[in-house]
């Protein structure tokens, strides 16, 4: 047995303890805020290396055996979930050091809270474990979300907070229903139980409530509302963290549930999250075009793609699967890249409207350059990432014989296209309006915050071009998620039901 | 004794669920505290009641040897009382400062973060 599932957690902990030790040194906080966030990249890609190479690693926490204990499991979606948690959390970590200065002790201790919650969240095999990580998630959240405390944010984090506890309480009282049906609450050893269980109906009311709880953190149809409100307002830094990782942790927490614990009625659950998958591409790409204010255009997109990743869910065919977790691991980098992006926007006009933006082409090829890329692999657009991503879900449409639903994901596809050349005519195209008074001396951008997007960006291009080894990883997960006879046999052992 | 607990666990999701659907803000705080409890209550409920001694093993046994008492809800509810109080004690702490920054408790009158299109929207609240 392997500690190396424990140290995604430990070392953004470790972190942030360590932090606190520093509050008067400037220079030792620093680094330890970035050499933490270098450290846990190193370990996610040395787990995922290991898990390609062992297929699953179980650590048995505290040596007791499972269902008693509880076990952090990797398999190949965790594993390739915490290497882009890692990439991410080295790029925002730069990003946040041009951005933030001084960086504050409060938000690097929260910053790793946050980095810490998501790996848990990733790693456990123990649902009531998994309502622990995200409530560490969600109170490194609020902090970060309101850091600096201008109106807006108080007034998107008031609905972001009541909005979220509602799910947790949700997936809460799920967890009490399902232990009272069951008696466990480890999710091979529920997978086991629920394959037998006497009372299916009861079991499919819990999987709804379940669905409702995810469905909220995952901010699909039609519980989305408080994305909107929110993640528009912070600093540039967190807000491309968020919205990189924590709509995604509760597609994570769909995809595992719906394919390891519910999966006695899959007319009922998956043809339900069919349907609010597509409601969610629709509405989310429906309201993003209403926009003219780059991050909530760029938030509403969130919506609308998480909706294709559920929709690869509900699909529940080995491609479908394998496109939704190419899908999730591809959208992860783009968006936070064009959150990052954003930021570099608003440094050399001052705005994020859209209305008063303009010229950056001329001025800033560069930035253009950078915006393009993650935008259109956003709108799928041959070869970058997101093409073959929009691909793998349409080829499985087909094959599933769904041509409504292949319809629909093209028709939002192209209306993806529509926002993001909205953006790009708006705010690199057109003329920088007469508002702006006379042409201000070019604005020096920060190199912590440009090699990050650059590097992100390369992300994008390296998966589009070489996409053969990540599709085969997708799908080897994909074959896991289908096939969860191997995850039960190394958690449980010989455990018989 | 598991039907009260029931009932109760249900009205107080039902009263909670209404309070949340208030637009102030104290109501939704309020709301939030009786749904927090009621799924403390649901957790102990669907836990399994029995009236079994308590979960104490003999020194010189290894398992206990008579029925006992199921501790696990407990220590599950324990998990959720914490987290739910930091949650809470947080919210006050936000409400009070959006109440104090934004000049109203109001959920509707707080559109600083989504400005709204129109001079005044359908439900009359004034431009922010």
């Amino acid at each position: 047995m392997s500690n190396l599932p424990a140290l995604p957690i430990l070392v953004p902990f470790a972190a942030a303890a360590l932090t606190l030790l520093f509050k008067r040194r400037q220079a030792a906080r620093r680094f330890i805020f970035l050499g933490a966030a270098a450290l846990h990249l190193i370990v996610c890609l040395v787990l995922l290396a290991a898990v390609m190479h062992r297929d699953l690693l179980v650590l048995h926490a505290g040596g007791w055996p499972a269902p008693f204990g509880i076990v952090l499991a990797a398999d190949r979606l965790s594993a390739l979930m915490l290497a882009v948690t890692g990439v991410l959390g080295m790029a925002t970590a730069l990003y946040a050091q041009g951005e933030m200065r001084p960086l504050d002790t409060g938000f690097c201790a929260l910053f790793h809270v946050l980095l810490g919650g998501l790996s848990g969240a990733f790693l456990t095999g123990d649902l009531f474990n998994l309502y622990v990580w995200f409530e560490v998630m969600l109170m490194a959240s609020f902090g970060l979300l309101i850091w600096g405390q201008s109106r807006a944010q108080l007034d998107g984090a008031i609905k972001y907070v009541v909005i979220n506890l509602l799910a947790t309480l949700l997936f809460l009282m799920g967890l009490a229903l399902l232990y009272g049906l069951t008696g466990t609450l480890n999710m091979a050893h529920l997978y086991q139980k629920l394959q037998l269980h006497p009372a299916p109906g009861l079991v499919t009311a819990v999987a709804l409530i379940f669905m409702a709880a995810f469905g909220i953190k995952a901010a699909m149809f039609p519980f989305f509302f408080w994305l909107p409100a929110a993640y528009h307002t912070p600093p540039i830094a967190i807000s491309a963290l968020m919205a990189g990782m924590l709509t995604k942790v509760g597609v994570y927490a769909l995809l595992r549930t719906f394919s390891l614990v519910f999966c006695h009625d899959i007319a009922l659950t998956h043809g339900l999250l069919l349907i609010l998958a597509l409601a969610t591409m629709i509405v989310g790409v429906l309201g993003a075009a209403a926009q003219y204010e780059f991050r909530r255009i760029l938030s509403f997109h969130i919506i609308s793609q998480v909706g294709y990743m559920v929709l690869g869910l509900a699909l529940w065919t080995p491609l479908a699967l394998t496109g939704a977790v190419f899908y999730l691991a591809h959208h992860m980098i783009v968006k936070a890249n064009l959150f990052l992006i954003s930021g570099l926007c608003r440094d050399v006009t001052g705005t994020l409207d859209l209305d008063r933006m303009g010229g950056l082409y001329r001025r800033y090829p560069l930035v253009a350059a950078l915006f393009f890329i993650p935008a259109f692999s956003l709108a799928g657009f041959p070869p970058l990432s997101g093409f073959w991503a929009k691909l793998l879900i349409i080829q499985a449409g087909l094959q599933a014989h769904q041509y409504g639903v292949v319809a629909a994901a093209v028709a939002v596809g192209f209306l993806t296209v529509y926002s993001m050349v909205k953006i790009w005519l708006a705010a690199f195209w057109k003329p920088q309006p007469a508002t702006a008074a006379e042409p201000q001396p070019p604005v020096r951008l920060s190199a912590w915050k440009v090699a990050p997007v650059c590097a992100l960006a390369l992300i994008t291009v390296a998966i589009g071009i070489g996409v053969e080894p990540v599709f085969q990883l997708a799908s080897q997960a994909a074959d896991q998620l289908m096939h969860p006879q191997h995850y039960v046999q190394a958690v449980l052992g010989d455990i018989v039901p | 004794m598991i039907v009260a607990l029931s009932v109760l666990a249900g009205a107080l999701v039902a009263a909670g669920v209404y309070l949340l659907l208030g637009r102030h803000l104290v109501r939704m705080l309020f709301g939030l505290v009786l749904l927090s409890n009621a799924v403390n209550l649901m957790i102990f409920t669907a836990g399994g009641l029995d009236a079994h001694a308590p979960p104490l093993i003999a020194p010189d046994q290894r398992a206990p040897v008579a029925a006992v008492a199921n501790a696990l809800p407990q220590a599950l509810i324990l998990t959720a009382i914490v987290i739910g109080f930091a949650l809470l004690t947080f919210m006050f702490i936000l409400f009070y400062r959006g109440y104090q920054r934004l000049g109203t408790a109001d959920t509707w009158r707080m559109r600083v973060a989504e400005p709204e299109a129109l001079p005044a929207d359908v439900h009359g609240a004034p431009h922010a």
